[in-house]
């Protein structure tokens, strides 16, 4: 018997939304997730149960059942059906995500390959540059506003290409933040139920395709390229190959949309959140910026040093991770039935696993919630100790295969700010949250730090 | 020590291609990663480690 966690919010309430009414845990998920889970783990042990509507959800945390989870082949665990909060995103037809085998076509062929990351740091370089180009001597930012738009600018030169991004402002990243942040929790019900964060997701995605169709129209008037010549090679992008298969707009938007999407709101958060954790702990901060004067004192190039070891930043990089996981849970639909420590999943259940919850296991993890970069120094290593439950990139075959880009673009952003500038909260250290009401979790604001530029 | 790796893992990132040329190899059939010496010599264990470390799947280890 699998046990069922606590309910402390009935889902009767006056507070719970109509729509919601009777739907077990859901109304608890929709507005505190992460008590949620947490209270899984702790009353019911690796495997515990709750209900979201008519799903029964069995989560599960430490090793050896995650081990089970992230190994289990799609025709038992099933990803592309435990998310109903991203289809009206992508769109009908654009698939939720790639096969394993897919995943590593696409890496063999595209964008993410190793050999391609050299061209990405420098061109993440030239977009921080860009970014802080008019930041002058001293000011402020918004981190949420600040990192959501820079890393919409570099998802879509690495991974679309940058005549695509050059067509690009900051209205793009405003459209696609409310993309995300229409994945209430009520899609678990109905994906398209009349509340006001689906009808603001609805509009912002017709306004992309409006961006997306004006791009095209000027692509076409232009001639779209073939890349025939060598000059047209270079300025050819994805966006040319879509169009000339004949791809309607609608579409081409819903595949951008899903090619940056694993790699915006996670970027961005985990820029913020290393930032904070970096202002919350100064001498965190002052060996951080130390190894990156000492690194670059010879005048080597940001996009050259990102790709290569940056092992104090790397720690701060992973314990910032490791206690604010982009993606809390992790859902999979299981097709057929599955056994799980000695007990039989029946298909149909969801299987859901934790990178909050699994990440703060205190025995994997001593002193699991204070932020301690010296985990990942030899001899703990704790993140490759702990590989089944260090997981905020997942884990298994569909462990995400932007980590390396991803972590490559954090050392480039951390290199570039940290050597010009130095930061200072603007509100209380405290006060910077997650919101956690939405699928995808964004940083609470107002989240606004200072920067200063240093003297040379 | 021993080099190896979880063939259920690799995702072809050829990342411990770049950290360790000598010691691994690359199938182009399956698309994963090959160990060629899964006993590296004494001065080989540093790359091994680096290997190691920056694999983006967590699919190589290196053991007693």
């Amino acid at each position: 018997m699998i046990p069922t966690v606590s309910t402390v919010l009935d889902d009767q309430d006056p507070s719970v939304p109509e729509i919601i009414r009777g739907t077990g845990h859901l109304p608890e998920m929709r507005v505190d997730p992460i008590s949620l889970f947490t209270r899984v783990r702790e009353e019911c042990g690796d495997l515990g149960r709750f209900r979201l509507a008519d799903k029964d959800v069995v989560m599960v945390t430490g090793a050896e059942a995650n081990e089970a989870f992230f190994r289990a082949p799609d025709e038992v665990l099933d990803q592309a059906a435990a998310y109903p909060f991203m289809t009206p995103i992508f769109g009908k037809g654009v698939v939720f995500d790639a096969s394993p085998e897919e995943r590593q076509q696409m890496l063999k062929n595209q964008a993410l390959r190793g050999d391609m990351m050299r061209g990405h740091a420098q061109t993440i370089e030239a977009e921080i540059r860009r970014m802080i180009a008019g930041w002058g001597d001293e000011g402020e930012i918004d981190l949420l506003d600040f990192f959501a738009e820079l890393t919409i600018y570099t998802t879509s030169a690495c991974l679309v290409g940058k005549p695509f991004r050059e067509e690009l402002d900051s209205s793009f990243a405003r459209h696609y933040h409310e993309l995300e942040h229409g994945t209430d929790a009520i899609a678990y019900v109905d994906a398209y139920a009349d509340i006001d964060s689906f009808r603001r997701r609805d509009a912002a995605r017709e306004e992309l395709v409006g961006l997306v169709q004006a791009i095209v129209d000027k692509r076409i008037a232009r001639g779209v390229s073939t890349g025939s010549t060598t000059e047209e090679r270079e300025q050819r992008d994805l966006l040319d190959v879509l169009i000339r298969i004949g791809m309607d707009v609608d579409t081409i938007t819903g595949v951008f949309i899903s090619m940056m999407f694993a790699g915006h709101h996670t970027s961005s958060g985990t820029a913020s959140w290393a930032m904070i954790e970096l202002l919350r702990h100064p001498e965190a901060m002052g060996e951080v910026v130390s190894e990156l004067d000492e690194l670059y004192a010879d005048g080597s190039e940001v996009s050259f040093q990102a790709l290569r070891s940056i092992p104090v930043l790397e720690a701060a990089l992973k314990e910032t991770l490791r206690l604010h996981p982009p993606l809390i849970i992790l859902m999979r639909l299981v097709r057929e039935d599955f056994e799980l420590l000695g007990e039989t999943i029946p298909a149909g259940t969801l299987l859901a696993a934790s990178p909050r919850v699994s990440n703060r296991i205190e025995a994997d993890f001593p002193k699991a919630g204070s932020f301690d970069p010296s985990r990942y120094i030899d001899p703990r290593q704790e993140d490759m100790q702990n590989r089944w439950t260090w997981i905020p990139f997942g884990a298994g075959k569909h462990r995400c295969v932007g980590n390396a880009f991803a972590m490559m673009q954090m050392k480039a952003i951390f290199s570039v700010i940290l050597r010009d500038y130095t930061f200072q909260a603007a509100q209380p250290l405290d006060s910077y949250a997650d919101d956690f009401t939405k699928m995808v979790i964004q940083l609470q604001q107002p989240c606004r730090v200072r920067y200063r530029r240093r003297s040379s | 020590m021993r080099l190896s790796v979880d063939l259920g893992l690799c995702q072809g990132h050829q990342e411990c291609l770049a950290e360790a040329p000598e010691l691994f190899g690359f199938d182009d059939d399956t698309d994963q990663v090959v160990v060629r010496v899964p006993e590296p010599a004494a001065d080989q264990l540093g790359a091994a480690r680096a290997a190691v470390k920056y694999c983006p799947a967590f699919a190589l280890s290196l053991e007693d």
